[in-house]
């Protein structure tokens, strides 16, 4: 199984997922922004959190055009899978690989602590190894975190089952509680929670690791 | 452009005094330029040259086997096994964050990380002691807001856990907030980067951001009192882009790998300047700079602008010029400006080139190790007057009234707006006590914490200094570490006053003795004078940063208490109310001496805590609040009760030192009364946890209501 993890100039979580990619079995290879190609034989494509390039403009907005960006998006239209965490999702939003928008927190403010998510579908590939409706502890990092979109896309998100996780209470005043979600092929997860950071035993918890296990084990099982 | 001419008044704007000005004169022999008079006052004012504090920082104990680096260079370096170092340092950016508090305080962190990573260190953690006014006072809310989101908005961009810190409150602060900024970086013993440049002909290298007018006078600034043109002082705040500056680290960690760099300083304080003159002077060089090729984001700046600018995230190195294509590369990939600036020169020679002129030509050395050094008369500080009697309280009013105060309140607030666990290797998150991170890829784990209390320095600097890191010591025991080293940042008022001379010597002996008594060398430091405004001095406040090793991270002690464990205290009790935080925050008193420090009873309580860590599901040390605080604190992050047997005053709240609070199951406690026995040391039951109350003596009240006063005082008062 190979992963490749991209790493923007303000990337600061790239190595943190790579360590969780490898612990799960993947062979990780870590891609410059500003390549224009993939390597061959990927399966999936890790969007890591940090600052991408500073959060300037908008998060994600400038990721969106960087020379990268055009070979995610051929990756994810071959059907391939990518998996954006904080900064990554809001990437995700900014390519339009997935809906809606991530703002700046209710409450102005960063906020780090770990909170409760609910999974609400285990029918991903990055959900499967998780129990349906388990309550789950992971960080969150983030000032814009804020998942918003309009009526007919929240009610899409919701009708097809593409809300993957949702905060037990939002800290950030999400739409919906809604803390990450699914692609229509249901093969691009965005979330603002971070797995990675609660998928060993050292980290106080290992409420994570099923997402990346689930993935190897359905990447095995393809 | 017409220079100024230098007449007394201009001397004195740039902080020099009659006396330092006739120095300069004999050592050029003429009278100075414009911009040589900015040279000068830069490297001669306090926060450069630590002029006042010298001939008292030399008699610090800096040396151990641990110890790979102490003083001098950018931080100190410290050996923790396997080839690897721990390179940190505290530094201070109190004016600058009072002035304007995001950007100072963001420009702190972002300079005690370039001092970090120049070193060759990747930063691992961060930590920040904030000391502010009173809650009350109107400019305070404003402080705490922009400072927490300066040094959340700087750290946590960067990429570096910030896992421990402090906050206080206290009028003295009202009109000089210290912000303490520190960092830790691992790094390979073998692989650690140095200041001191070699070779003669070799390329001066700017590297990072372009130079602009910010921060231009800002170390001659930080070396001043303040009044009330405070406001005209904004200019002299730089502004910090901490996207540019985790570029600027990974470009310098890339760099380093290639074999390019012979030395290398980051522009901190006094720039430009200060980092050619420290490069020079270590290597016993001269430099010639040509400020025509420093990369600039303005028009027509000065010699005098380009050389004094505090413009972050820049770096200037020394160059190997076999190397220049691999170096220049490395910069390019991560779009940072590499201009060859100057070169290494055999005569004692500061250079300076501007458009064809000459506009600076001093000896170099002279600006460096001849910088004037004072012995500031002090005068000891006299003993503190008798503690009148305190009367009993009501246990649970005193908790109560502590933990409603924004001093002993929880501070989620704060430490929720900074990523704690980036990097992923935070084991032990922020809240009570050190925090605990893995060094990556093994097993082995670091421990941090910064003390100080303030109003023990102010009653009795020599046992205040000792207490600081006597705390530091305890602290990283606690979490079952061995303490390694030490920073101290030392925040005091102005030195020409004897008095807080007088201050500063004193502490300085208590943190020398300490240090010394626990094995704890200063390995770097700071120190920030003139704390004062309109002659009013802060409280004195050694802020001590400590470090410790836990060569496997599965000793670390980070239980909590359970139903059932019984309450234990290593360490005599004898009820010690002067300076307590009950006597302040209840009594409104600030009286009586500082309980005293038996530096041979630390080592020993520590010792048996590390020896005996199986016995120990949870543990945490008593200071300030004394045993009902801790106890408290204990029971609350558990989500259990707990039962003190004590009700009188001096047993919960005093705050005799070299104790711990310890929980564990009744056999382990068995276990650990023996051992305590045998090494001759004092343990003893003093209660137990369980339940969903808090009792002490008689007196109890609900821990779900005690815990929602806790966790949402701070939030009450400045949310």
């Amino acid at each position: 199984m190979r992963a490749a993890v991209l790493v923007f100039p303000g990337s600061n979580c790239d190595r943190d997922l790579a360590v969780a990619f490898r612990n799960a079995g993947f062979d990780v290879e870590m891609v410059w922004h500003k390549d224009t190609d993939l390597p061959g034989g990927l399966d999936i494509v890790g969007v890591p959190g940090g600052f991408s390039y500073g959060d300037y403009l908008r998060c994600g907005a400038i990721a969106a055009q960087s020379p990268i960006s055009g070979a995610l998006k051929a990756h994810a239209a071959r059907g391939g899978y990518v998996f954006g965490v904080c900064n990554g999702f809001q990437i995700l939003t900014e390519t339009r690989l997935l809906p809606g928008a991530l703002l700046q927190n209710a409450g102005v403010k960063y906020i780090c602590k770990t909170v409760t998510l609910r999974v609400e579908t285990t029918d991903s590939a990055f959900t499967n190894a998780y129990a349906a409706g388990a309550e789950i502890d992971i960080p969150i990092a983030h000032h814009e975190g804020n998942y918003q979109a309009d009526a007919d896309t929240l009610a899409r998100l919701r009708g097809e089952d593409r809300v993957a996780f949702r905060y037990l209470d939002a800290p950030n005043g999400s739409t919906d509680r809604i803390a990450g979600i699914l692609s229509e092929n249901r093969r691009v997860l965005g979330m603002m929670p971070h797995p990675e950071r609660r998928a060993e035993p050292a980290h106080g918890g290992t409420d994570g690791a099923a997402l990346f296990t689930s993935l190897s084990e359905a990447l095995v099982n393809a | 452009m017409q220079e100024p001419a230098i007449t007394p008044d201009l001397i004195a704007k740039h902080g020099l005094s009659a006396e330092e000005y006739d120095r300069i004169l004999e050592i050029i022999g003429r009278e100075p330029s414009f911009t040589e008079l900015g040279i000068f006052s830069a490297m001669w004012n306090e926060h450069c040259s630590y002029k006042s504090s010298k001939k008292w920082l030399r008699t610090l104990p800096t040396e151990g086997p641990q110890v790979i680096c102490g003083p001098g260079e950018n931080a100190g370096v410290v050996d923790i096994g396997d080839g690897q170092a721990v390179v940190f340092k505290m530094e201070s950016h109190n004016h600058p964050s009072y002035i304007e508090p995001y950007q100072g305080a963001a420009t702190g962190v972002g300079g005690i990380l370039r001092d970090v990573f120049t070193m060759g260190a990747r930063p691992i953690a961060a930590m920040n002691a904030l000391s502010f006014g009173s809650p009350d006072h109107p400019k305070t809310r404003q402080l705490v807001h922009g400072v927490v989101e300066g040094i959340g908005g700087y750290g946590n961009c960067f990429g570096v856990p910030t896992v421990g810190g402090e906050v206080r409150f206290h009028p003295a602060y009202n009109g000089n907030c210290l912000v303490n900024a520190f960092a830790a970086g691992l790094a390979d013993a073998d692989k650690i980067f140095y200041s001191a440049a070699s070779g003669v002909g070799m390329p001066v290298v700017y590297l990072g951001a372009k130079t602009g007018r910010d921060g231009v006078g800002g170390a001659t600034m930080a070396s001043a009192e303040f009044d009330d043109t405070i406001e005209q002082k904004r200019p002299t705040v730089q502004v910090g882009d901490p996207f540019t500056e985790k570029r600027l680290l990974e470009a310098c960690l890339e760099l380093m790998q290639t074999g390019a760099v012979i030395s290398i300083q980051d522009m901190g304080a006094a720039g430009l300047t200060c980092s050619a003159v420290e490069m020079g002077d270590k290597g016993r060089l001269g430099i010639k700079l040509e400020l025509d090729r420093v990369p600039v984001r303005e028009d027509a700046m000065s010699a005098y602008e380009m050389m004094l600018s505090e413009s972050q995230e820049r770096m200037l190195m020394v160059l190997n010029p076999e190397l220049e294509a691999e170096a220049k590369a490395v910069f390019e990939k991560w779009d940072l400006d590499f201009a060859v600036v100057g070169e290494t020169i055999a005569e004692d020679r500061f250079l300076i080139l501007h458009g064809n002129a000459v506009k600076a030509d001093l000896p170099l050395s002279k600006l460096a190790s001849t910088a004037p050094e004072y012995d500031r008369p002090w005068v000891e500080t006299p003993a503190p007057s008798e503690l009148a009697p305190v009367p009993e309280i009501d246990p649970i009013d005193g908790l109560r009234a502590l933990i409603a105060s924004p001093n002993y309140a929880a501070k989620q607030w704060v430490y929720e707006q900074y990523d704690s666990m980036v990097m992923a290797d935070t084991i032990r998150n922020p809240g009570l006590g050190a925090g605990v991170v893995r060094v990556h890829g093994t097993n082995k784990a670091l421990a941090f914490t910064s003390d100080v209390t303030p109003r023990y320095v102010k009653a009795n600097p020599v046992e205040g200094g000792k207490q600081a890191v006597a705390e530091a010591y305890r602290n990283l025991t606690a979490v079952g570490a061995v303490p390694l080293a030490t920073t101290d940042n030392m925040n005091f008022g102005n030195p020409e006053k004897p008095e807080i001379m007088g201050q500063f010597v004193g502490a300085i002996r208590g943190i020398g003795a300490a240090c010394a008594a626990l094995d704890m060398p200063i390995v770097s430091g700071n120190v920030s004078l003139y704390n004062e405004t309109d002659g009013q001095g802060i409280l004195p406040t050694p802020t001590i940063g400590a470090v410790g090793l836990l060569t496997s991270a599965d000793d670390l002690i980070d239980g909590l208490p359970r139903d059932g464990h019984l309450a234990l205290v290593l360490g005599e009790t004898r009820g010690h109310l002067g300076q307590s935080a009950l006597l302040a925050e209840v009594f409104h008193r600030e009286e009586g001496d500082a309980p005293a420090v038996d530096l041979e009873a630390e080592r020993r309580h520590g010792d048996f805590i590390r020896a005996h860590r199986e016995w120990i599901d949870a543990c945490t040390d008593l200071s300030d609040g004394g045993l009902a605080l801790a106890a408290f604190e204990l029971a609350e992050a558990a989500g259990v009760g707990v039962t003190l047997d004590a009700g009188d005053t001096p047993a919960l709240f005093g705050e005799d030192q070299a104790r711990y609070l310890i929980s564990c199951s009744y056999d382990k406690a068995e276990a650990l009364m023996v051992a305590a026995g045998q090494a001759g040391v004092p343990l003893a039951t003093v209660g137990r946890f369980g339940g969903d109350r808090v009792w002490m003596g008689g007196s109890e009240a609900p821990l779900a209501d005690l815990s929602a006063l806790y966790r949402g005082a701070f939030a009450e008062v400045f949310a």
